[in-house]
C-alpha cells in the first residue's frame, strides 16, 4: 500500500487544482480553508458529522449483490453501493451535511448552491431547512426545464431557485452565478459547492465528506464477499461520487478504478461531456483541470442525457488520477446509459439515476469478458425518480 | 519600462487623475475596436483597458457578460485582441494599453508566448482576474522581463498582509475593487473607498486606481480625490449597447469627455 496524501497545502494535485479566483474571493477562501482544516481534526465535529450521517442521512448505505443482472451477463459479479437509498436519493447529501455544519460554526446564516440535475440543490435545500438557514439555489434555465420535479422539491423545502439565463444555461453557468453571489454577499453567505471542483479547499473538502462511501465499502465488501472488488466504477461529471468511492481504494493498487464520463451522442459527434476522455488542461471555476474548450480557450457547450454529468470540467483530483494512470476514464453514450437504466429497472427492481446508469453501463460492458469470481463494484450514486420525464421523453411517451 | 509610470508622472505634474476606460475587444465589432480607442483618447482617457472576451466571466456582472458574449459571437480571440492593441500602438505611441481578462485563453496560448506577444504588440500592462499572484509568479516574471506591468486587484476584503504582499509584486498600478460584488453593481460607498485606498497607498509604491460601479461624473470626481485613477467599464458598455453601431466611437468619446470634465472640474 502506498501512502496517498494529495493535495498539497495549496490544494495542488500535481499541476491541477489550486486557487484560481479573483482577489475579491481570496479572503473568503482563506477563511474557509482555515476553518475546514481546524474542524477536520476536531473530534466533536467529526462525531456530530457521524451522528448526522447515521440518523439523518441513513448511513451506512448497503451494498447489494445484483445476482440476476450478474447471472444474465454471464461474467463478473456486479455489486451496487446503494447511495440511492440515502435521504434525498443520492450521495450529494453527505457533502451538504458536512458543509452546512461548517457554515453554522462559521456563523453564516445564508447558504447558496449551484445545481445541474437538481440533486445537489435538493440536498442543499434539505440541510438548510434542517438547520433553519436561508437557501438560494442557482440552476441553469435549461436544467430547470429538464428537472421540473426537483425544482419543486427545492421550493417545498423552502429554498429560492434562481434561473440562470447566461451562457449555455446549464451547470457551469449556475456555478458562475453562484460565485458572483458569493463575491457580493461574502460576509453572511456560505457557498456549498456540490462537486469536487472549484478553488481549494473545495475539491479536498467535498471529497473528504463523500469519502465515507469508500470507507464503508472497504468493510462491507470484506463482510459480504470476503474480498475487495477487482474494479470500482463510478460516473464522473464533476466527480464527487467517484472521488467518494475511489478515495479509500487509491492506496490499494490491486483495485482498478474506472471513472465513466458522459459520452452523449458519441465522442466523435462533439456532443458529449467527457472532459477527461476528450478535453485538455485549462483553468475554469477556480482550478486547473481537464476542460472541454476550443483552441482559443473558450469553454464549449456540453451535452448529456443526464443533467448531473453535463459539465465541461472535472474535479482536479480526477485529472491527476488520469495522468498518473491510477484511474482509467471511459465514456458511455446516452443510448448505452438508457439501456442500462432499463435493464436495472427490469432485472433488479431498482430505478437508477441516469448519471449512475453510465457507471452501470460500463460495468455491464466489462462483466461478460470477466470470470464469474471477479467483482465489479458500482457506485449507484442516485435514484432515478427525478429522471422519469427525461426517460419518458426519450421513449416517446407523454404523460 | 512600460508607458504607465510616465503617464502617471505627467498627470501628477498637472494635478490631474488618470481616467481609465474599459471595453471588450470585438464589442460591438472587431473593426470598431481601434476607432473606439482613439475616440477614448480624444475624449480624455489616459490609459485604455482592453477586455479579452471569455465564455465564463465569473467576476463580471450582466453588462460585461453581455459584452463578452457579443465579442465571442463576433469570433474574437486573444490573437485579435493582441492585433488590435498592435494596430492602436502603431498609430498612438504614448497612451498605455492594459489587457484585462481571465486565465484560460492565456493558458491555451501559453504564458511565455502571451508575454512575448504583449511586448511585441506594445501592451503596457496585464490584469488577469483569476490569476492570483501565488498561481502565476512565472507570468509576472515573463512580463516584467519584457517591460510589461503586472496589474493586480485588491478588494474591500483584502487583509493587511495581503495588501502588503500584492503591493510588493504590483507594477504599473493597483486596481482597487470598490465594492463587494461584480462589475457594474451600484452600491458604492465613497467614504469606505477612501478608507481602503488610504490603507493601500500607505504601503504601495505604485499608483492606486479604483473601479467597479462608478457610473457618473459625481462619483468619479469624489473618488478621484482619494485615488490616482478612475476605471469606468460597465457604464461604457451600456453606451455601446445604446448606440447605433456607426455612432459608437463618437458616443463613447463623448461619454469619456463628460467623465473627464467632471474629474477635472
Amino acid at each position: 500500500m502506498k501512502i496517498y496524501d494529495m493535495p498539497d497545502l495549496e490544494g495542488h494535485f500535481g499541476p491541477y487544482g489550486g486557487t484560481f479566483v479573483s482577489e475579491t474571493l481570496i479572503a473568503a477562501i482563506d477563511e474557509l480553508k482555515a476553518q475546514y482544516l481546524h474542524y477536520r481534526d476536531d473530534p466533536k465535529f467529526q462525531a456530530e458529522f457521524a451522528y448526522e450521517l447515521k440518523h439523518y442521512v441513513g448511513r451506512p448505505s448497503p451494498i447489494y449483490h445484483a445476482r440476476r443482472l450478474s447471472g444474465f451477463l454471464k461474467g463478473a459479479q456486479i455489486y451496487l453501493k446503494r447511495e440511492d437509498l440515502n435521504h434525498t436519493g443520492a450521495h450529494k447529501i453527505n457533502n451538504t451535511v458536512g458543509q452546512a455544519m461548517l457554515a453554522r460554526r462559521m456563523g453564516k446564516q445564508r447558504i447558496i448552491a449551484e445545481t445541474g440535475a437538481g440533486q445537489h440543490g435538493v440536498a442543499s435545500a434539505t440541510v438548510a431547512a434542517r438547520y433553519g438557514m436561508e437557501c438560494v439555489v442557482y440552476m441553469g434555465s435549461e436544467d430547470i426545464k429538464r428537472q421540473a420535479q426537483n425544482v419543486y422539491r427545492m421550493k417545498l423545502l423552502g429554498a429560492r431557485v434562481v434561473p440562470v439565463e447566461s451562457g449555455s444555461k446549464t451547470l457551469k453557468d449556475a456555478l458562475n452565478e453562484a460565485m458572483r453571489d458569493w463575491v457580493t454577499n461574502v460576509q453572511n453567505t456560505f457557498y456549498i459547492i456540490g462537486t469536487v471542483a472549484g478553488p481549494h479547499p473545495y475539491p479536498m473538502m467535498v471529497r473528504d465528506f463523500n469519502s465515507v462511501v469508500g470507507r464503508e465499502c472497504l468493510a462491507q465488501m470484506l463482510e459480504m464477499a470476503g474480498q475487495q472488488p477487482d474494479v470500482v466504477l463510478a460516473c464522473v461529471g464533476g466527480g464527487s461520487n467517484a472521488m467518494g468511492i475511489f478515495h479509500s481504494y487509491i492506496p490499494d493498487e490491486s483495485v482498478r478504478l474506472v471513472g465513466v464520463e458522459a459520452g452523449g451522442e458519441g465522442i466523435a459527434t462533439g456532443h458529449h461531456a467527457a472532459s477527461l476522455s476528450a478535453g485538455s488542461p485549462g483553468v475554469l471555476h477556480g482550478n486547473r483541470t481537464y476542460l472541454l474548450q476550443d483552441s482559443n480557450g473558450q469553454i464549449i457547450e456540453t451535452h448529456s442525457i443526464s443533467a448531473g454529468l453535463d459539465y465541461p470540467g472535472v474535479g482536479p483530483e480526477h485529472a491527476w488520477l488520469k495522468d498518473t494512470h491510477r484511474a482509467e476514464y471511459v465514456a458511455i453514450n446516452d443510448d448505452e446509459a438508457l439501456h442500462a437504466f432499463h435493464t436495472l429497472c427490469r432485472m433488479e427492481g431498482i430505478i437508477p439515476a441516469l448519471e449512475s446508469s453510465h457507471a452501470l453501463a460500463q460495468a455491464m460492458k466489462m462483466a461478460p469478458a470477466m470470470d464469474k469470481d471477479k467483482i465489479l463494484l458500482v457506485n449507484l450514486s442516485g435514484r432515478g425518480d427525478k429522471d422519469m420525464a427525461t426517460v419518458a421523453e426519450y421513449s416517446g411517451i407523454t404523460f | 519600462m512600460s508607458r504607465i509610470p510616465a503617464t502617471f508622472e505627467r498627470l501628477t505634474r498637472t494635478g490631474r487623475k488618470a481616467l481609465i476606460p474599459f471595453f471588450s475587444v470585438g464589442d460591438p465589432s472587431l473593426p470598431l475596436c481601434v476607432p473606439i480607442m482613439h475616440a477614448m483618447v480624444a475624449g480624455g482617457a489616459d490609459i485604455i483597458e482592453l477586455g479579452i472576451p471569455f465564455s465564463d466571466p465569473m467576476a463580471d456582472g450582466p453588462t460585461i457578460q453581455r459584452s463578452s458574449g457579443r465579442a465571442l459571437k463576433n469570433g474574437v480571440t486573444l490573437r485579435d485582441v493582441l492585433k488590435s492593441a498592435a494596430q492602436f500602438r502603431h498609430e498612438d505611441g504614448t497612451t498605455p494599453v492594459v489587457l484585462m481578462g481571465y486565465a484560460n485563453p492565456i493558458e491555451q496560448m501559453g504564458r511565455e508566448r502571451f508575454a512575448s506577444q504583449c511586448a511585441e504588440a506594445g501592451v503596457d500592462g496585464v490584469l488577469v482576474v483569476d490569476y492570483p499572484p501565488d498561481e502565476a509568479r512565472d507570468l509576472g516574471k515573463l512580463l516584467g522581463a519584457r517591460g510589461v506591468d503586472s496589474i493586480f486587484l485588491l478588494s474591500p476584503t483584502s487583509t493587511e498582509s495581503r495588501i502588503k504582499e500584492i503591493a510588493a509584486l504590483a507594477t504599473g498600478y493597483i486596481y482597487y475593487v470598490s465594492l463587494r460584488g461584480v462589475t457594474g453593481a451600484s452600491h458604492i460607498d465613497p467614504q469606505d473607498v477612501a478608507h481602503h485606498i488610504a490603507r493601500i497607498k500607505a504601503v504601495s509604491k505604485v499608483p492606486v486606481g479604483v473601479g467597479f460601479g462608478i457610473r457618473d461624473g459625481t462619483t468619479a470626481r469624489q473618488l478621484a480625490e482619494v485615488a490616482d485613477a478612475i476605471v469606468i467599464g460597465s457604464r461604457i458598455v451600456e453606451e455601446i449597447e445604446a448606440s447605433p453601431i456607426n455612432d459608437v466611437p463618437a458616443n463613447v468619446g463623448a461619454l469619456i469627455n463628460r467623465f473627464r470634465q467632471a474629474m477635472d472640474a
